[in-house]
């Protein structure tokens, strides 16, 4: 049950803090935690580095009181940006109003890792921000108490002042900064945190501190970044992934309209970096993008021209004849299980890729000029995006700025970069800056793909409906013995140590095209075929599916867990999920409440990224018509919700994204080329077909964890399932056949 | 070609190809940066305008067809007490995620509730099923659309309450 001893050694979680005054006579905190995250979780990607990083934090505290939060973490709309802050404005005791929230730098000497992946903001912030904040309280306390020449234990603090409780005398925080910022910082191991009771801001719905601008239309998002003498460019790639370009018809576009250059790039082979290509340069967008009407290239397209998704699937069938190529798992004696089982199920299934599909396309602003980089980038990501920078120009990482640029949308895309080799490299070449911006089509036929997947799958059941034996082969993708990005299996998957026999194995077929996370990877197509079979076996021995998946997950049990980047983290805890499946069934009434024929109920269950879900779907089927009734979401994502608007709004929204995957969602590939380009084919979800989602947090005595994501697995099973349950239809191919309900 | 533009009440010139689309002549000609590019094609809502108040695409509308149709932005749509409205109640109801979209489902429910003042669940679905939001704030656009209206916020489509 514990993972291999490949794991780095937990670093010390000694924190150091220096405190200073600020010009005008403020108070200025900045915090080193070295080894308090051991950054890059494998959920934010599964190739991200795994190196030791410090985090600091900058809070400054101006003479009038106004606090300054430094926000060190991409927003891409998960709401990072107001949710870190709260943490540390919490234990300094200061009003929410008083706050100001600043977007750091992309600066690894400074902040450590500065990524947004994984739902990890939550679990490796939780309590180094809120130490933060009590020891510039702790600081702020001493500078009073000297001041008055009274104990600091007689002193309290409350929105932004300190008070000497006997006299009742005040001092505001502005007042005492600059006394405090001479002061020894203390050490962060030991100031108090708060009781969680007396939270002010914490557990406080707060709206997006960004919103305002949202609304009123102002300039924020990458594709918006202006900078003086800058021209505007496209950079159009083989649509055979890997192509080379053999010849172009460069000097003819040169001679459109508005076009101030268009040459050939050359590139290299690694996608998350500069591929070959052809880039226009021209003095508005919509020009350099009209010029590709004109564009004329002869592509080498490369061996990847003979992959199809249709080959894809003849492949897979043949491998699932033959024994798995890779061992993930192998418990008992599945064979002798099968044979002796009163009753053997079988079933394959399969999930196409995924495009991300941000709204705001993939774009970048660079500026290249007398050896020096500024980027401008709307990314997850920015430190491999400052390697692949400094490596297709040729210059040191040092001499690269990178700016945060508030994302339209990541969902693991903008953890490559891409789209920052290309602006810096078209911004060399042309001399001036540059705003290289995408087009739908180029996004959607140039992503990091949510790899496809066929689960063949066999199990049996004793005559008392117990599972005795669960196999599966499961054929994905990658390198000789090497998954594929995001298309591993692990040896936890449930009911992998659930049930006494279980071989899961692999096999992998060679893939040209790359792979990528999305929005929970590996789990958002995992929680499909897995949920899904499971609910197969509890039709096949006539249990209800939502007490056969109690019965599967039996006693309250804890297992050993991985060591993550906070060090060891909690392994899967069964009486957690057992707890979200039991309010679920009776927030969604479960068995309970009647339903007319051609509607039925699915439940699902998924844990990923430390938090526990359990979903109920209801869905109607009517002329062949589906509608998805209603969502109830049930979640246990520890102690705390920190942010409950917030944390609402992304239940819901992974709730949709995750029905909008199951609906509509499909990139095939035909000769190497992906076949579709906008979302005319690629279909999002869209308000028509939104049900509402109703959505519970379970409070238990855990530390907090994420929420960008665990909430999305559970509801494209619990969804099937209540297919299922409305008209006796399996469905094991996403996305949902229409003709099959029909 | 010239081109006089009237765009949130003010008189503007540009110099653009005829075919050049109205998404483009307001950011990249006119600094008018809230109208959002999200897809060229008319698919998904984010680059929405008001042409003489009606909810228009503006990257499949040419510069040569706006004529003398008066244009509000997002930028421009707190002019309107309609605007105002569904921009606070965006910001009461805390819609945002990522915000890439939301300018053009402003535009959209501004149009809508300039037209019909107290929407159904129905007429949201159908004034709104255009503006794709890729963070699916649905339910929070639909509940911001009828606190802007003043109508009762409950959704109509849940039977189960």
């Amino acid at each position: 049950m514990r993972r291999a001893a490949d794991e780095a050694p937990v670093e010390s979680r000694r924190a150091f803090l220096r405190a200073s005054v600020l010009a005008g006579g403020g108070l200025l905190l900045e915090v080193s935690l070295p080894g308090a995250l051991r950054a890059a979780s494998q959920n934010a990607g599964e190739n991200a580095a795994r190196s030791a990083a410090a985090l600091n934090a900058y809070v400054q505290i101006a003479g009038d009181g106004i606090v300054t939060i430094t926000a060190k973490n991409p927003e891409i709309g998960q709401g990072i940006k107001t949710m870190l802050p709260m943490l540390i404005a919490e234990e300094l005791d200061v009003d929410w109003a008083n706050v100001r929230i600043e977007q750091a730098l992309s600066n690894p000497a400074l902040y450590g890792r500065q990524f947004a992946g994984g739902s990890r903001a939550t679990p490796m912030h939780w309590e180094p921000m809120r130490r933060v904040g009590a020891a510039g309280r702790q600081m702020l306390v001493t500078a009073a108490a000297q001041t008055w020449a009274v104990p600091a234990s007689e002193c309290a603090t409350q929105s932004g002042t300190v008070i000497h409780t006997p006299t009742k005398r005040t001092l505001g925080y502005g007042a005492l900064a600059a006394k405090a910022a001479a002061l020894p910082a203390p050490d962060l191991d030991r100031v108090a945190l708060k009781d969680p009771k007396d939270f002010k801001i914490i557990g406080k719905s707060h709206a997006g501190v960004d919103s305002p601008l949202v609304v009123t239309g102002k300039p924020l998002f990458g594709i918006d970044v202006a900078v003086p003498g800058m021209l505007y460019a496209v950079f159009v790639k083989s649509p055979v992934f890997g192509g080379t370009v053999s010849r172009a018809n460069v000097d003819a576009i040169k001679t459109l309209p508005g076009i101030r250059d268009a040459f050939v790039v050359r590139g290299g082979q690694v996608f998350d970096g500069l591929t070959d290509g052809v880039a226009i340069v021209a003095t508005n967008w919509w020009l350099a993008n009209k010029a590709r009407d004109k564009l004329e290239v002869v592509w080498d397209e490369g061996a990847t021209a003979a992959q199809s998704s249709d080959g894809f699937a003849k492949r897979a069938l043949e491998l699932s004849a033959q024994a798995p190529t890779l061992k993930v798992l192998h418990d008992g004696n599945v064979d002798a299980a099968l044979a002796g089982s009163a009753k053997v199920l079988e079933a394959a299934y399969q999930y196409p890729f995924i495009a991300h599909a941000t709204l705001e396309p993939q774009n970048c602003t660079a500026h290249v000029k007398d050896g020096k980089v500024e980027i401008w980038a709307p990314t997850q990501n920015p430190d491999p995006g400052r390697k692949i920078v400094a490596k297709a120009l040729g210059i040191d990482e040092a001499n690269i700025t990178i700016h945060l640029i508030r994302c339209g949308g990541g969902f693991g895309r903008r953890l490559m970069n891409d789209y920052m080799a290309e602006a810096a490299w078209i911004s060399k070449q042309v001399g001036a800056p540059v705003k290289l911006l995408w087009n739908r089509e180029d996004d959607i036929q140039h992503d990091f793909y949510r790899p496809a997947g066929f689960h063949f799958f066999k199990a049996g059941l004793d005559a008392h409906g117990k599972v005795t034996a669960f196999r599966d082969h499961f054929v994905t993708f990658g390198d000789g013995d090497k998954f594929a990005n995001s298309a591993a299996l692990s040896a936890e998957e449930f009911p992998a140590r659930f049930v006494p026999n279980v071989e899961l194995g692999a096999s992998l077929m060679p893939l040209g095209i790359p792979t990528g996370p999305l929005r929970a990877p590996r789990s958002n197509a995992l929680g499909f075929v897995f949920q899904s079979f499971i609910d197969e076996m509890a039709h096949a021995a006539g249990k209800d599916p939502l007490q056969f998946r109690l019965d599967l997950l039996g006693e309250r049990r804890v297992f050993d867990g991985p060591t993550g980047p906070l060090g060891p983290e909690p392994g899967f805890d069964s009486g957690r999920m057992i707890d979200v499946l039991a309010l679920v069934r009776e927030k969604a009434g479960w068995g309970r409440r009647p339903v007319p024929a051609g509607t039925g109920m699915g439940v699902a269950f998924y844990y990923s990224h430390l938090g526990y879900f359990a979903e109920v779907v209801q869905a109607t089927v009517a002329q062949g018509r589906l509608t998805v009734d209603k969502v109830w979401v049930v979640g246990d994502v520890g102690s705390q919700i920190i942010n409950p608007t917030g944390a609402e709004n992304q239940v819901q929204g992974a709730a949709l994204d995750g029905i909008g995957e199951a609906l509509g969602q499909a990139i095939t590939l035909t000769n190497g080329r992906v076949a579709q380009g906008n979302f005319n084919d690629f279909l999002l979800l869209r308000m028509n077909q939104a049900p509402p989602v109703e959505v519970h947090f379970l409070v238990s005595n855990h530390a907090p964890t994420g929420l960008g994501e665990p909430a999305l697995p559970p509801v494209v099973p619990a969804l099937c399932n209540a297919i299922f349950a409305a008209t006796g239809v399996r469905i094991r191919t996403l996305p949902i056949d229409p003709k099959l309900l029909s | 070609m010239h081109y006089s533009i009237r765009v949130n009440d003010t008189a503007r010139q540009v110099d653009a190809e005829p075919d050049m689309p109205l998404l483009w002549v307001l950011r990249d000609l006119l600094d008018l940066k809230g109208t959002k590019f999200g897809c060229g094609k008319s698919f998904c809502g984010a680059c929405t305008v008001h042409l003489n108040g009606a909810p228009t695409r503006s990257c499949v509308t040419p510069i040569s067809a706006v004529g003398s149709a008066a244009i509000t932005t997002i930028e421009g749509i707190v002019a309107s007490p309609t605007g105002r409205a569904v921009q606070q109640a965006w910001l009461d109801v805390d819609v945002v995620q990522c915000g890439y979209c939301q300018a053009g489902q402003i535009m959209s429910a501004s149009a809508l509730l300039a037209k019909t003042p107290k929407p159904t669940d129905a007429d949201i679905d159908q004034a709104m099923a255009g503006n794709i939001c890729r963070c699916a704030t649905y339910l929070r656009i639909r509940k911001a659309i009828k606190q802007a209206a003043g109508v009762s916020t409950a959704d109509s489509r849940d039977k189960t309450l």
